[in-house]
């Protein structure tokens, strides 16, 4: 029997999950072919706003690339609409003119940003927040013009808000209502919200009602029904959605609000079905994703013919991060006559917690600032439990001890991921089966945290109870420094997630317990937000004193300088000048160094200046987090035994590499034959030449930590060389922590997982685009202090005062 | 006894920086003076008391801290007290702010 032909319109979340759903159950039963009009494969549209916030590349956000529909021999058409459908004859027809029957019809067209028939809504700058093109829209914008003005105080324009202030615009939130996202917080909750995010610097302008957008062709501002007026180069509605069922209205298939569907998610027309945000089940059209991936379970399941559970609704319950807090908001948010109410409110911390009882039951949650007990409540609201035994604290708190003794409550099948509909039960097996030890390889195994990743520490707790002794917290979670409980992992995660910028704002939305901060967490956030961020603006008062003052300070409050010297080879000249220098500031000590090269001891800080200008050499970064030196032999060049040109390689690396930030420092070398004299096996990096090739090796350690080097590649050119060398060096600063040398990272990932991360061409090309990125930012510090003045007078200067 | 009270001016308000230590010498006595994030200016002794000593004007501030750059011990520079596990105290002086000048109060 020949395979059915299934036909799907959309190629977003919802839709691609239920053909991940048919491709499980039956492989080989259809042949499908799939429309989208955008020009993606299927992207994580909840994380946009990471995107818009300059986190996340749209690549980083692709749930199915482009391979996977290669896999599964699905015929994808992106860019291409269908605009008509023959219900009759069964087929669709694309704006192109291609025509494709079907067996079985999916519509998944989605929704569309709601947009409000305003005058000037179709001027320049008007825009919606749904897809990647609304969203490089908001981000263009924001190169060319200060003020944004979103409208709509929902989670969606509160996500846009934040990340266009990310973006450096200044932001107004226009809302109709007295407070923020009245459909899941009550007014107390957005009054919470409210203050933290002006904070944040969002300034609100509640009940509003927009009546014009102007301008010329671009929008100005708006004006409201109360007559004021609000400045804009850029407007962005995002007051809700709109279900995507004109086709469907269009073809005759049934819509009230969205396409109609039974409990088998079927239309009003034979082998025609819909699923998603298009879709209308029971009057009511879902936005959030777990109701929508429960209904692609049960539409896979029909179009399957297996026993289908009918879909009958979905309580939901909201799990919201907005701009760093946690929200929770499920079923009823204001009482009224009937209900009564339990209340918990700590306005010191930030903490308001509401559950709404009626006979007994609980009815509503709210939820603000601490969400650890939604689960639970959650539960006991979806399953309709009588309350009346559980004091008051009993479920505002958790039950006894806190974390353990609640996930040994935690009924199997409850859900831990509702993104991705992960029980408890599925992740404790999946531990078992596949010796799972953390997180990260619980989310590669079950998905669970893959979408939003708000279960997180719950999934944490369930190994932990599930692993008991075997468990090593220390290798889960080691707190970054007395200011914060997170881990540097957690840390970067949160900076890329909330697309944090700047250590301030950092330390202020990651609620850092010393304003700001200590020499443990100053330095690495600086760290981490310049590798987060290519165009980071480093902040110099966060540095160490060495790397603040582009010298190394000594015992005695005197410095050493140590200019650069590429591949230890130098010239007559630069001796001369080098002796010169040294007998004109009467310094004390001239020391070969062991990296190949020669350092002026005991500088005093006020010569600095003085002596990097009459050097004129640039600085060879002797106190960096950074590649320090490249030691080279002699080579081919001049030696007998050489197989390769050593030095020359050497010079290269150095060239290429000084100056990059890195986690801790990082030493290279180059020997040009197996002899090593350059001692290339106990080095971050260490080359060696071999005749018709290069071997690399890597997480060498001659220092405190005596280990050498494994080899990772061996390969024939240098140009494989380069590239290998870039993508391990990048690799290394976007997943080591701060002052991790690379023996201890190669150690903690294992050399097996670099390599496996490495032979991944994309991923080496990847890895390799974001080197070159970041390598861009980076000027020679020495000159470029001496050309600033206020730099010299406020880090090199000494006032002496002279009295009388 | 006899004390002498000696009043000069370091250096302007508006010309340094939040955060970046200066180093000031009144005659053989070395001075580091701060302005911190909330305005405020502070002066101790440029000379950590860790036993191996080592300068505190390039250290990091962090609120109305400084920690010592040699050796890493927070330091207050409200009261000059080295905070715990260290121990030790540092030598303050008063600071007085008249118009656009900073005046450090040596006896």
């Amino acid at each position: 029997m020949s395979k059915k032909r299934l036909v799907m319109i959309g190629n977003g979340m919802a839709g691609i999950r239920t053909i991940e759903e048919i491709l499980k159950l039956g492989p080989e039963m259809f042949e499908i072919t799939i429309f989208g009009s955008e020009p993606h494969p299927n992207y994580n549209r909840i994380q946009l706003s990471t995107v818009l916030q300059g986190d996340a590349e749209v690549s980083d956000i692709i749930l199915n690339d482009w391979n996977w529909y290669e896999e599964n021999k699905i015929t994808l058409y992106t860019g291409e609409t269908i605009v008509k459908v023959d219900t009759k004859n069964q087929r669709v027809i694309s704006n192109e003119g291609r025509i494709t029957p079907y067996d079985e019809l999916i519509f998944a067209t989605g929704s569309s940003s709601l947009m409000l028939p305003l005058p000037g809504v179709d001027k320049k700058g008007v825009t919606g927040f749904r897809d990647i093109q609304d969203t490089e829209t908001m981000m263009e914008a924001a190169r060319q013009y200060k003020k944004a003005v979103v409208i709509g105080g929902g989670l969606l324009g509160l996500e846009a808000a934040r990340g266009l202030l990310n973006l450096g615009m200044k932001v107004d939130v226009v809302h109709l209502v007295g407070h923020l996202m009245e459909r899941q917080l009550d007014p107390i909750a957005g009054e919470m919200l409210k203050q933290e995010l002006e904070n944040q610097g969002m300034n609100f302008l509640l009940e509003k009602k927009t009546t014009e957008i102007f301008g010329d062709e671009r929008v100005r501002g708006l004006r409201f029904t109360d007559g004021t007026e609000v400045e804009a180069d850029l407007v962005v509605m995002a007051i809700g959605i709109v279900p995507n069922a004109l086709l469907a209205s269009e073809s005759g298939v049934r819509v009230n609000r969205g396409i109609v569907v039974n409990d088998l998610m079927q239309t009003s027309i034979p082998h025609v079905y819909a699923v998603g945000e298009c879709a209308e089940h029971r009057e009511v059209t879902y936005g959030l994703v777990a109701p929508l991936y429960e209904q692609a379970k049960v539409l896979a399941e029909k179009v399957c013919h297996r026993k289908v559970l009918p879909y009958e609704g979905s309580v939901t319950g909201a799990q919201l991060k907005v701009a760093g807090v946690d929200l929770f908001s499920a079923g009823e948010i204001t009482e009224d006559a009937t209900s009564t109410v339990i209340r918990f409110h700590n306005e010191y911390a930030g903490v308001y917690k509401k559950v709404i009882l009626r006979d007994n039951q609980i009815v509503g949650i709210v939820m603000y600032g601490d969400t650890k007990e939604s689960t639970r409540l959650f539960r006991l609201m979806t399953l309709k439990e009588d309350i009346s035994n559980l004091t008051d604290m009993e479920l505002l708190q958790p039950i006894g001890a806190e974390g353990t003794h609640s996930i040994n409550d935690m009924p199997d099948d409850e859900m831990v991921c509702g993104c991705n509909g992960v029980s408890k039960g599925d992740i404790v097996s999946a531990i078992h089966e596949h010796s799972l030890h953390s997180v990260e390889e619980v989310k590669g195994c079950t998905n669970a945290g893959r979408s939003c990743g708000r279960c997180k520490p719950i999934i944490a707790d369930i190994l932990e109870h599930t692993l008991g002794e075997e468990f090593d917290s220390s290798e889960q979670k080691v707190a970054m420094c007395g200011c914060t409980p997170l881990s540097h992992d957690e840390v970067v995660d949160e900076i890329k997630e909330k697309g944090l910028t700047t250590i301030k704002e950092t330390m202020n939305v990651l609620a850092w317990q010393n304003e700001e901060g200590c020499t443990k967490c100053r330095p690495a956030l600086n760290y981490y937000l310049g590798m987060v961020h290519p165009e980071y603006k480093d902040d110099r008062n966060s540095r160490l004193v060495n790397e603040k003052m582009h010298a190394n300070i000594q015992k005695d409050g005197t410095y050493s300088v140590v200019p650069r010297m590429y591949g230890g080879v130098t010239t007559a000249q630069d001796l001369i000048r080098i002796g010169q220098v040294a007998e004109k500031y009467h310094i004390p000590l001239v020391k070969m160094t062991g990296g190949q090269r020669i350092a002026l001891m005991g500088v005093k800080k006020e010569d600095l200046t003085a002596v990097w200008k009459e050097l004129d050499m640039p600085s060879g970064y002797a106190y960096g987090k950074t590649l320090r030196t490249v030691k080279t032999c002699v080579g081919s060049t001049f030696c007998r035994f050489g197989t390769q040109d050593s030095m020359g390689l050497g010079q290269e690396l150095e060239r290429m590499f000084e100056r990059l930030d890195t986690p801790h420092k990082v030493k290279m070398s180059v020997s040009a034959c197996p002899r090593n004299c350059s001692e290339s096996g106990i080095k971050d990096v260490g080359v060696v030449g071999i005749d018709g090739g290069w071997e690399i090796y890597v997480g060498g350690n001659g220092g405190t930590d005596l280990r050498a080097g494994d080899l990772l590649y061996t390969v024939k050119t240098k140009e494989e060389l380069l590239e290998i060398t870039r993508a391990f060096l990048q690799y290394y600063r976007e997943t080591g922590h701060y002052l991790e040398r690379t023996s201890k990272w190669v150690e903690r990932f294992g050399l097996d997982h670099i390599k496996e991360v490495l032979e991944n061409e994309a991923k080496r090309v990847e890895l390799n685009a974001r080197l070159s990125r970041t390598l861009e930012r980076y000027e020679e510090p020495w000159s470029k202090i001496l050309e600033d003045d206020t730099a010299q007078n406020n880090y090199y200067g000494k006032r002496e005062v002279l009295t009388t | 006894m006899n004390k002498v009270t000696l009043r000069v001016k370091v250096a302007q308000y508006s010309e340094i920086e939040p955060r970046i230590g200066q180093t000031i010498q009144v005659m053989d006595r070395k001075i580091a003076l701060f302005k911190v994030t909330n305005g405020k200016v502070y002066a101790i002794d440029n000379r950590s008391p860790h036993p191996k000593g080592g300068v505190l004007s390039e250290g990091l501030v962090s609120g109305e801290y400084v920690f010592c750059p040699v050796y890493d011990w927070k330091i207050s520079l409200v009261d000059g007290k080295v905070q715990a596990p260290d121990e030790g105290q540092v030598k303050t002086y008063k600071v007085e702010i008249e118009g656009d000048d900073i005046f450090v109060v040596l006896e």
